[in-house]
């Protein structure tokens, strides 16, 4: 019985590794199909031909910098250029690979938010995180704008992220005293409906120009990318999702609820506050470099997890944050592209396509139930 | 007596508020030791605090002369595992994967699992009976199937004190003796000792070799079954106004018809329970006799009914039993013979068919024609 006992695992275990593998290398694919899509498609058609051979040039001249530190050199190169690289490496470039890096970021977020939660229709911004962001965000426009001169981006940045962090802390500070799970998602709500009615009441005092921006930041786009954020926000998702999947042990853990959690030697207040540190970091940084991008985080994880029919945070973690890569790329590439010259704010996209995805999941997730 | 699990002076409670005080228990190891009390007296306080799922307030709980509350959240789980009354629902997890969690404070820090763990995941699974679930999908499983797929888990952790919170909650009565069996499977063979509470007190007093009765703010009986059980001692912990519960066999009466006997039940041998159990459910008040106190009859005569006429086992029945059952049976509308044989020692019944038949009072050879309705 043994014998054959274990035999079977070890398929088992194979299947999943093979799966894992399987699902990482077609997810990887479609990234590289959708950085070049994205790169030679937009108002400017730029052959794949070309794109390479402007990356290959641009990737010798950096390097040769680096090494002769001949700076004439790179003037040379960037007048020999001409437009299309300059469309290629300073716009569509960090755009999408902001995308990427964020996408993954916001699906990592949502998915820890539901381990969190242990509810499949935790996302992002279930605790107000997005609601404490655009509140902050619209008392610097609304209020604080006239005093500054013109608004930069650097302001909404910083605005936003503060703003993310003000209720990610007040959220921390509640979640060491309430024990209850659904008391601190009542908590993220309320929360959010204070930020919405603080919001509401500095648009009260806002012109009509203000109204109009803020309701282009809440939409959310990659439009804003650099190479600068897209280092920064790399840099930091890419720690934030490494130290997510170091927890990936408790987590699963954490599925069998909190009680049998503890009993096998979890301390909960640790782990409960380092997962919404993580999974808020995590949101605060996309919501300030790409404003609140909705549905994202809630539809990605379960596609992943579907996917790869396992909710094995080891696994699922890596391949959630590719999938977010995956699908926010497309997303931004639908977007920039559909109605050309015009472009959509991405939440629209997102919405558009997860939340189909989402009913679709839950009608099959009901049905497997009750089976 | 070295014993292995103990209490001293335990209060546990809410909040810093004591709910129960004074907790004294000490039990060898490889015992089974059940809870029992009324809902809500306590019984999951004093469980979650020997889990330390919640703080005690004061005292101490001790395993092998070890303060339970100094050691690490991992040393307790080393040594302590639970199987709770939480539903658990993960999602896209096979019930190997739930039983393999039991590993957790054994693994490294991304939870790897070593052959020797994968043997003791597939060993606790095979205890429990249930090695053709090892792949199914947890949330697929019948009630009884989780159950011991989560004892599986518990097992599987390897503890010295294992504590389940009514483990046999939701399970029909197959699968409760399964799990008791295991139960004591483990405590016996490996000894493991098992803390557990539990509704059924004809189990609990079956399995367990020592019970805690909750009652209150306060422990009511701790000790060996056979010690703790006298006369109505299981009503009074249940407060028991209506009905009863018969220890001997672990069976439960209702409510006892009040009121002058309608009927007179003539049985004896066991012939009369079913006609005291349909008397009892239409609340018609009887008398029945003669029994003697040894008849498995008059185990719940007793208890459904207040004109028992009795006598004593192994002695022939005198004449005042004779004529007290005489006095009751003319006061009644009819006599049912339930259908006892009468030989040499109980001769009085055929006296008293006699008697009615003089005077006129009907003979019924069969309840159910009278209560039909």
């Amino acid at each position: 019985m043994n014998k054959t006992f274990s035999i079977s695992t070890g398929r088992r275990k194979l299947k999943t590794a093979g799966r894992f593998a399987l699902v990482a290398v077609f997810l990887v694919a479609l990234l590289l199909w959708g950085l070049v899509l994205n790169v030679n498609t937009g108002s400017a058609d730029i052959p794949a031909g070309d794109v390479f051979r402007m990356i290959w040039d641009g990737l010798r001249y950096k390097v040769l910098n680096t090494l002769t530190g001949d700076y004439a050199s790179e003037l040379q190169y960037a007048l020999a250029g001409g437009a299309n690289q300059r469309i290629i490496f300073s716009i569509r470039m960090p755009r999408m690979l902001l995308a990427a890096v964020l996408g993954g970021a916001l699906a990592t977020s949502g998915f820890l938010l539901q381990t969190f939660f242990r509810n499949p229709m935790a996302g992002p911004f279930v605790l107000g995180i997005s609601s404490g962001a655009k509140m902050l965000v619209s008392i610097v426009i609304i209020f604080l704008a006239p005093y500054m001169g013109k608004m930069d981006s650097f302001t909404m940045v910083v605005a936003s992220f503060l703003g993310s962090l003000i209720i990610v802390l007040t959220v921390l500070l509640v979640s060491q005293r309430v024990s209850s799970m659904s008391m601190l998602l009542v908590v993220g709500i309320m929360m959010g409906y204070i930020c919405s009615a603080v919001t509401d009441f500095a648009i009260t005092f806002a012109d009509e120009h203000e109204i109009a921006e803020l309701t282009s930041w809440s939409m959310g786009s990659f439009s804003g990318a650099s190479w600068e954020t897209v280092g920064y926000s790399a840099v930091f998702c890419l720690a934030a999702m490494l130290l997510a999947w170091l927890l990936s042990k408790p987590m699963g853990a954490y599925a069998l609820g909190e009680g049998y959690a503890q009993s096998l030697g979890i301390n909960l207040k640790v782990f409960r506050a380092c997962l919404i540190l993580l999974t808020s970091l995590l949101s605060a940084c996309v919501i300030a470099f790409a404003g609140p991008i909705s549905f994202v985080g809630i539809a990605v994880p379960h596609i992943s997890r579907s996917l790869l029919k396992t909710s094995r945070p080891a696994v699922v973690i890596p391949v959630t944050y590719l999938c977010g890569a995956v699908f926010c790329i497309f997303c931004d590439l639908i977007a920039r592209t559909v109605f050309a010259p015009t472009e959509m704010a991405i939440g629209t996209v997102t919405s558009f396509f997860g939340a189909p995805i989402v009913i679709y999941m839950m009608l099959k997730r009901r049905r497997g139930q009750e089976a | 007596m070295n014993y292995y699990f103990k209490t001293s002076d335990l209060d546990v409670g809410y909040n810093g508020k004591v709910l129960i005080h004074d907790i004294n228990i000490a039990i060898e190891q490889g015992k089974i030791l059940t809870l029992i009390g009324p809902n809500g007296a306590g019984k999951s306080t004093i469980l979650k605090s020997i889990t330390r799922h919640l703080a005690k307030i004061h005292g101490s709980v001790h395993i092998a002369d070890h303060e339970i509350y100094d050691w690490s959240p991992k040393e307790m789980a080393k040594k302590v595992a639970v199987m709770l009354t939480d539903r658990i629902r993960p999602e896209l997890m096979t019930c190997e994967e739930v039983v393999a969690m039991g590993r957790y404070p054994y693994t490294n820090a991304v939870g790897k699992m070593t052959p020797t763990d994968k043997a003791i995941v597939a060993d606790s699974l095979a205890k429990v009976h249930a090695t053709e679930l090892a792949e199914r999908d947890f949330m697929t499983l019948s009630d009884g199937q989780k159950q011991r797929i989560m004892l599986a888990r518990a097992i599987c952790q390897q503890p010295e004190v294992i504590v389940l919170d009514e483990p046999t909650a939701y399970l029909d009565i197959r699968h409760k003796i399964e799990l008791l069996d295991i139960l004591r499977e483990m405590a016996h063979e490996q000894g493991i000792t098992v803390i557990m509470s539990l509704h059924e007190i004809d189990l609990a007093t079956k399995i367990s070799d020592y019970l805690l009765c909750v009652k209150g703010d306060t422990i009511a009986k701790f000790g060996r079954p056979e010690d703790i059980f006298e006369g109505d001692a299981i009503e009074k912990l249940y407060d028991i106004a209506h009905g009863s519960y018969n220890l001997l066999f672990g069976s439960v009466e209702l409510t006892k018809p009040r009121g002058e006997p309608q009927y007179f039940v003539l049985a004896g041998g066991g012939y009369g329970l079913d006609c005291y159990r349909a008397l009892q459910k239409r609340q018609i008040p009887f008398a029945t006799g003669i029994l003697f106190d040894n008849d498995v009859d008059f185990q719940v005569a007793q208890v459904l009914s207040d004109h028992v006429v009795s006598s004593s086992a192994f002695e022939p029945i005198n004449e005042t039993v004779v004529q007290a059952a005489t006095k009751l049976l003319s006061k009644c509308t009819a006599v049912i013979d339930a259908g006892t044989p009468i030989g040499t020692y109980n001769q009085a019944n055929a006296q008293l068919l006699k008697f009615a038949q003089e005077n006129n009072i009907p003979i019924r050879h069969s309840w159910h024609s009278i209560l039909k309705d």
